[in-house]
């Protein structure tokens, strides 16, 4: 007996804004997920890092330390470290449940990549990637490969499996760069505004997303969980959402008035977070039925 | 009373006492009582227990030796004149009858003398003598009896000596043969000149005369003995299997036979060596001897007996047919030689052979069917045309030389799979197509040496520098061949005469003691440097001079990245065109350091590399790689002049850059 074949899901777009999350932490610089996607790091101007849970929205730590803003966080697979990065030039690993300092890594203003080994504590990295000619933006991390972004207008792919280093024009300086789900794609987004989706094996772009605004500042782009939506910040204070296979606008959510700085997807579901000056903003698919927070700011979707 | 046989009496030899003759009448006799069944030996007594029972056979004539008298020892006489001679004393010496008899210890029996015995090796008189040196003083003496063997001929081929035969010869009545026959078997072929067999009868009677006497008979030819048995088995040719003396020899050591061993070192002791191959030390020997507690080896002390050496039937098995040796008189067993057979077969019987009367057993295994032929098989072979290169067409000897001389259709590639380009093979494999840039220089420099440049570039190239743009500049100069002097004033000669707008100027310009490769090479690149380094007309050139200090003199070389990008303006316009992929990606390999890999839990792909990153590599400052760029769209927009350091030229950005200014956002 043959089961018939579910029926295909319509992609679904994050629309609905479930929160809103005040930081009380100056400007929200990062808003991430951590690694399975219950909780919410945010990166604030006031040099801290803060924890919250995303279903309560709770903040739950502050970690403090560095010593000027705190300009992007991650989490480690197994929740037990948090890494961040500073305008002080230093990275620091934290231990999540004590909040102490593991580690201070000494980074630098000098286009590179350093690779670091959190295992031996040796004062030097591993490896110092230098091919760069400008500054770094952006750096993701894969199984085996090394994606940088940098405002020499390249992306940079280090193959580590392969032994070899993949270098794309761009022709504009790189904001962010993103490795697709299924790890056949990378996108980047550039002072052009434009976001761009690049085959990884051969360099072909495969789909050019316009409509937002990316002049000057360094902003976030990402993909959806199922790789099914581009999205981009913009500085028109909206987030857009393009449907990745056709290229249209699906979607561009209000967020405010200001520059939206970061955005983050959950790494399985479809929740979204945004952050616009001291804010940051929970985005589902659809609203919650029971409200407890009294800050939520139910918006109806707009009409494309 | 045999009556039949009265007449033929003395034919007949008896034995055994005869019965007595039954004469009627005679009252029976009574029977013989049990108790008077006794049997008594020669000397009346009873004999009841045979010698081992009774305390040994009675040394002699009641309890003396022989005779009544006894047992006398030989005197022993010794004088001047007679020394006395060495009696050596035998154990028969000192046996009596008894003991001689067929119940004795030592009993005299008929046998053949070792003269007219058998010339073969007798096993068991081999196997007598192994056990018998056992106990010898010198254990394993036989191998010197062994290699000393006296050469013995048996009795028959004595006799047969004795009665004037010769080895060779056959046996029986001698032939009168000519001798032209006998020259024809090389056997017998006498040793002088052979004469060649004349025609004539006269001279052949006379060569009879000459060499042999009449009445003189010669031997019958051998016979050599041919074995008709089928070869059923799938050994080789010749094959013969193990040696069953040798086997035999070996038993009682182990049941391992070295095979890998010259022959002489096949003599195995008898007491069994161990695998180094010493003999076992010490006087004493035998199956529970083994070493001592001093001695290193100690394995393999213990005779290990097995089954097989056990299965040893005397006189065969019993036959199959379960007649137990019962055979039916010869006239009813034996078949008369039946040869209807013969006219029953239905095929062509040989001449002189017969059906056989016992069927063989043919393997099924020795029978293979043929091979399946194709059905477009000719057993015909052709033969490669030999080629007469000086006649024929270029064409026809290509044609030739390829052909295998079959009507075949030949596939894509003309010269067979060992002629193919890279490019046709990953054609033919289905592989996807090369990225990067590597492959396509690689390839271009393959074009490159193929075909040489363009005349269209020759063109360009003059037209370029005959311009009157050209002419006006007269003061920096290019010059691309400063390491080689001879080389650049060439090339300075070439581009005085392309000013000139001479046509011919690249010919006249070359060097014609080099070789044509060479020329070959040094034309191309005397074009190419003509066209990139065309003289410009815009103002940056005005912006550029020529350093003071030579950077060159001081280094001479440079550490570069090994491997270079592209040209920035091609990718500009290929992103402005939108064309990404092979335009705007450009391949590296890069090294990444061993803990890295580790950490990423990757296999290092270079594992033997000394140095983490890119490779560089140490080279010229101005080198033929500057000329060999194959992109020919070179650019008509103005370059700035190639000069300084080239590094320079790879640092240049194309716009301002961009500093994030995140600071004022709040």
């Amino acid at each position: 007996m043959s089961f018939p074949q579910p029926k295909p899901e319509i992609p679904q777009v994050p629309q609905h804004l479930l929160r809103t999350i005040d930081c009380q932490q100056g400007a929200v610089r990062a808003v991430r997920f951590n690694a399975d996607g219950n909780y919410l790091l945010s990166c604030g101007s006031d040099k801290s890092l803060k924890l919250w849970s995303v279903s309560r929205g709770t903040l739950l730590k502050t970690y403090s330390g560095h010593g000027y803003e705190v300009l992007d966080a991650d989490g480690s697979y197994d929740n037990s470290q948090l890494c961040s990065c500073s305008s002080d030039k230093t990275v620091i690993l934290w231990d999540v449940a004590t909040g102490q300092v593991t580690r201070k890594l000494r980074g630098s203003i000098d286009g590179t990549v350093r690779c670091w080994d959190t295992r031996s504590r040796k004062f030097d990295p591993i490896q110092i990637l230098d091919e760069a000619r400008d500054g770094i933006s952006s750096l993701k991390v894969s199984e085996h490969e090394l994606l940088t972004g940098s405002v020499d207008g390249r992306v940079r792919r280090y193959d580590l499996r392969m032994g070899q280093l993949h270098v794309d024009f761009i022709n504009s300086p790189v904001t962010c760069v993103c490795f697709s789900a299924d790890a056949q794609c990378t996108l980047t987004s550039s002072l052009d505004s434009t976001v761009r989706l690049l085959d990884k094996s051969t360099g072909e772009m495969l789909g050019e997303y316009t409509g937002h605004t990316m002049k000057g500042y360094k902003l976030d782009c990402c993909l959806s969980s199922k790789d099914t939506h581009i999205l981009s910040c913009s500085e028109d204070g909206h987030v857009y959402c393009w449907d990745l296979v056709e290229g249209s606008l699906t979607l561009k959510l209000p967020v405010g008035k200001a520059v939206v700085q970061s955005l983050s997807f959950h790494p399985s579901e479809t929740f979204l977070l945004t952050s616009m000056e001291g804010r940051v903003q929970v985005w589902g698919v659809e609203p919650e039925e029971t409200e407890e927070d009294g800050d939520v700011v139910v918006v109806k979707k707009e009409k494309v | 009373n045999m009556a039949s046989d009265n007449d033929s009496d003395e034919d007949f030899v008896s034995f055994g006492t005869p019965l007595e003759p039954l004469e009627e009448g005679n009252p029976l006799r009574k029977p013989v009582p049990v108790y008077e069944q006794t049997v008594k030996d020669e000397k009346g007594r009873y004999q009841r227990f045979h010698g081992a029972f009774t305390g040994g056979f009675s040394a002699g004539y009641f309890n003396t030796v022989g005779t009544k008298e006894g047992w006398t020892p030989s005197t022993f006489v010794s004088s001047r004149q007679q020394k006395a001679e060495r009696q050596n004393a035998r154990p028969e010496d000192f046996m009596d009858e008894e003991d001689l008899g067929e119940h004795g210890i030592a009993p005299r029996e008929i046998t053949t003398t070792a003269e007219f015995g058998p010339g073969r090796k007798d096993l068991i008189r081999d196997k007598a003598r192994a056990i018998s040196s056992l106990s010898a003083p010198i254990p394993g003496d036989t191998l010197l009896e062994d290699l000393v063997a006296p050469a013995r001929t048996s009795i028959g081929v004595e006799l047969l000596t004795k009665m004037g035969w010769k080895d060779g010869q056959g046996v029986g009545p001698r032939v009168k043969r000519r001798p032209g026959k006998l020259k024809a078997d090389p056997s017998t072929r006498p040793l002088g000149p052979v004469l060649p067999p004349h025609g004539s009868e006269e001279s052949q009677d006379e060569e009879e005369d000459e060499f042999v006497p009449e009445n003189v008979t010669f031997a019958p030819k051998d016979v050599t003995p041919i074995d008709f048995t089928p070869k059923v088995d799938l050994h080789g040719l010749g094959y013969r299997g193990l040696n069953p003396l040798a086997a035999l020899r070996g038993a009682p050591a182990a049941g391992h036979i070295n095979l890998f061993t010259m022959d002489s070192d096949r003599s195995t002791s008898l007491f069994g060596e161990d695998k180094k191959g010493h003999k076992r030390r010490g006087g004493v020997s035998g199956q529970a001897f083994g070493v001592g507690a001093m001695e290193d080896d100690d394995d393999d002390i213990y005779h290990r007996d097995t089954m097989s050496n056990y299965d040893a039937v005397l006189g065969g098995e019993e036959p199959g047919d379960g007649l137990y040796g019962w055979t039916a008189p010869q006239q009813y067993s034996r078949k008369k030689k039946d040869h209807s057979k013969d006219a029953a077969y239905l095929g062509k019987i040989i001449e002189g052979f017969t059906l056989a009367s016992e069927k063989t057993e043919t393997k099924t295994v020795g029978i293979f069917p043929p091979p399946n032929l194709p059905r477009d098989f000719r057993p015909v072979h052709y033969f490669r045309p030999v080629v007469d290169m000086s006649n024929a067409s270029s064409m026809v000897v290509q044609a030739l030389q390829t052909s295998r001389g079959h009507m075949v259709q030949e596939g894509p590639s003309q010269g067979g799979r060992h002629q193919l380009d890279s490019a046709q093979r990953r054609e033919l494999l289905g592989e996807a197509t090369l990225q990067g840039r590597h492959a396509s220089l690689w390839a271009a420099c393959l074009l490159l040496t193929r075909f040489p440049l363009a005349e269209q570039q020759q063109m360009e190239a003059l037209s370029v520098w005959s311009s009157p743009t050209a002419q006006a500049q007269t003061g920096q100069t290019f010059k691309p061949f400063e390491k080689t002097p001879h080389k650049q004033a060439r090339y300075d000669h070439y581009i005085e005469k392309l000013k000139q707008g001479d046509r011919d100027a690249l010919e006249a310009s070359l060097d014609p003691c080099m070789t044509e490769w060479e020329r070959g090479r040094e034309r191309d690149e005397f074009v190419r440097a003509a066209l990139l380094y065309k003289p410009s007309s815009s103002s940056l050139s005005g912006r550029f001079t020529r350093g003071k200090h030579d950077d060159s003199v001081d280094q001479d070389t440079v550490e570069v990245k090994r491997d270079q990008e592209n040209d920035v303006d091609d990718k500009q316009a290929a992103v402005k065109m939108k064309m990404f992929g092979k335009l705007t990606r450009d391949t590296f390999e890069w090294h990444p350091d061993k803990l890295l890999c580790k950490r990423f839990n990757v296999p290092d792909p270079y594992p033997g590399s000394g140095f983490v990153g890119m490779p560089t590599v140490k080279r010229d400052k101005f080198s033929v790689f500057n000329f060999l760029t194959l992109d020919s769209t070179a650019s008509t927009t103005a370059s700035p002049a190639p000069q300084g350091n080239r590094q320079d030229r790879m640092y240049s950005t194309e716009g301002p850059v961009n500093s994030f200014d995140s600071q004022n956002m709040v």
